[in-house]
């Protein structure tokens, strides 16, 4: 199953990133997950929150560009080689990731990962197959 | 030397009755050759007969670059393109560029009047010049290389980039005069210090810079910098190329060839003529042009003008150095820029929306660069990286190969541009 992501283009501009996340933070929206990928002159902040259409709306309100990505969460046993047994089921079956970020918190003994697959589709076929956990909506909101 | 004393320096009655013999001519031969020109003075009410002297110039309707755009390519053309011999082009405002054509006595009266610039900023037979003015399709290099000839100098046509290059022929062949632009003038005595050549002992004793606007503040530095003399030379592709007018060494306003290019200085509102040291837009009239003469060509350059006689001896009207543009053109290294250029590009580029910003600077003794910043909206943002570099390449691509200069593309975030009045500043030019 997949989840939502949020993008925000941010300029490099001093104070831009605290703005985007004292805006969520003002309306009640919190954040489950983030990372920022940066370039010379931008970056970009992509985060899964709990309350996705909400924070969008606010967001572009407040004249943020943002857009949404499906990803998906995946549960990875937190211990060694666990992130390498399901980036080679991946690898193995021709899964290309974009990119990817961890979660702050996790809801067992495992750490949860976000991935951004090039072919969102084919990837959770291959995650099912394998016995390898997705996390569902529902789990992101009762984090 | 003056190249023509005659001619330079006739008294003002004189002069007067060549330039009333010459548009009285100019006026019939439009108008028998130029089906567009026939029909902008049959509209204004007149016939070629009402005018009589140079005094009657301003019942003539004026000439604009939306003319020039809208009769593109052959329209304004008054020459059968058999007799054309060389054409040019610089940039339109949008789309098509600007096409200008030259009969092969318009090439000669090119070199002739670029040999009157050249003897007017101090040059003399068998001299040598280092013309680093583009050559090709800009008028620049071929213009002044024509005049050169003209006037017997050594030519060594080097165009323009290759900065080391530039400095090697300068110190092997010590040419006298240098033809570039004055940011390249600049550029290249930096670049001169970083390879251990000091300028100031340079071979080059006289510049002549020009298109592009360019201050008494640079020129000092110029002529500090490189040790010679540095003359300001103004002309446009629509007139002729370089060889309108040219400062001689008092630098005190550009000597104007007003025999052939009769300038009028008008308030740019009212289309009436501003009196001496007042400043207007310059209309120039090409007296003796065949291929494309033009009547009354709005330049949209700000300028002022005297009548009085210089030191040197020349009665040519003299113009100040430009102070300015009546529309929204810019000139980066030469060439001109209109802001609807690169909003052309931007709506071409899928999914761009037309809020952009050019910011032209001049660092000290750099070229100027060109920034471009343009509005990201969420049709053309993307999660990814890679997506938002390609799209930055693909405007920087689109704009360079447009403009012909290279430019550095910001992608900001929307309503960063400042709006006035519903319209956005477009130009941010930094240079002094």
């Amino acid at each position: 199953m997949k989840i939502t992501q949020i993008s925000i283009f941010l300029e490099n501009r001093k104070g831009r990133l605290f703005e985007a996340c004292s805006l969520l933070g003002s309306n009640g929206i919190n954040i489950r997950a983030l990372t920022i990928a940066e370039t010379e002159d931008f970056g970009v902040l992509r985060i899964v929150v709990d309350k996705t259409d909400d924070a969008v709306k606010c967001l572009r309100e407040n004249n943020f560009v943002a857009n949404i990505t499906d990803v998906v969460a995946v549960e990875v046993s937190d211990k060694p080689g666990g992130l390498a047994s399901v980036l080679k089921k991946l690898s193995e079956n021709n899964i290309n990731i974009e990119y990817m970020y961890g979660f702050m918190e996790k809801f067992s003994d495992n750490a949860l990962l976000v991935f951004r697959f090039e072919d969102v589709n084919a990837a959770q076929k291959v995650l099912t197959n394998n016995n390898i956990k997705i996390v569902t909506k529902d789990e992101i909101k009762g984090l | 030397m003056i190249w023509n004393e005659e001619i330079e320096c006739i008294d003002r009655k004189g002069l007067k009755k060549v330039q009333s013999e010459r548009l009285v001519k100019l006026v019939n031969y439009i108008y028998a050759n130029c089906p567009v020109y026939k029909k902008k003075i049959d509209d204004a009410d007149i016939t070629p007969g009402d005018i009589k002297s140079i005094d009657d110039i301003k019942k003539l309707p004026f000439t604009t670059k939306i003319d020039m755009r809208d009769n593109y390519p052959y329209g304004l053309f008054s020459a059968n393109q058999k007799d054309v011999k060389e054409i040019h082009v610089s940039s339109g405002t949008t789309g098509n560029p600007t096409l200008v054509g030259y009969t092969k006595d318009d090439i000669k009266l090119w070199g002739t009047v670029i040999a009157r610039s050249l003897c007017c900023a101090g040059a003399v037979p068998g001299d040598t010049i280092q013309i680093a003015y583009g050559y090709g399709l800009f008028t620049g290099g071929l213009g002044f290389h024509y005049g050169a000839l003209e006037l017997g100098l050594r030519v060594i046509p080097t165009s323009s980039g290759q900065t080391e290059r530039q400095l090697k022929i300068m110190r092997d062949f010590s040419p006298k005069i240098l033809a570039c632009t004055p940011s390249y003038a600049l550029y290249m005595a930096d670049e001169a210090k970083t390879l251990g050549i000091d300028p100031t002992k340079s071979s080059w004793k006289i510049g002549i810079f020009g298109a592009e606007p360019w201050s008494e503040a640079m020129r000092n530095d110029i002529e500090k910098t490189w040790n010679m003399l540095a003359t300001d030379v103004y002309g446009l592709s629509e007139i002729i190329g370089p060889g309108v007018a040219q400062e001689c060494h008092h630098k005190n306003g550009l000597h104007v060839f007003s025999d052939v290019f009769f300038p009028e200085i008008i308030n740019p509102d009212t289309g009436e003529e501003v009196e001496d040291g007042q400043s207007g837009e310059l209309v120039i009239t090409t007296l003796t042009k065949q291929a494309i003469p033009l009547i009354r060509y709005r330049t949209r350059d700000v300028v002022s003008i005297t009548h009085e006689k210089c030191e040197c001896g020349r009665t040519s009207p003299r113009i100040s150095k430009i102070k300015g543009r009546t529309d929204d053109m810019i000139v980066v290294r030469g060439i001109n820029v209109f802001p609807s250029q690169i909003e052309h590009v931007l709506l071409g580029i899928d999914g761009t929306q037309p809020y952009y910003q050019i910011i032209v600077d001049r660092q000290s003794h750099k070229l100027d660069d060109v920034e471009v910043l343009v509005e990201v909206d969420e049709k053309m943002f993307s999660d990814e990286i890679s997506k938002l570099n390609q799209l930055k390449a693909k405007i920087k691509k689109e704009i360079e190969s447009v403009l012909s200069i290279g430019v550095k593309i910001t992608l900001v975030e929307p309503k960063t541009i400042t709006r006035s009045e519903g319209k956005s500043k477009r130009v941010i030019d930094k240079r002094s």
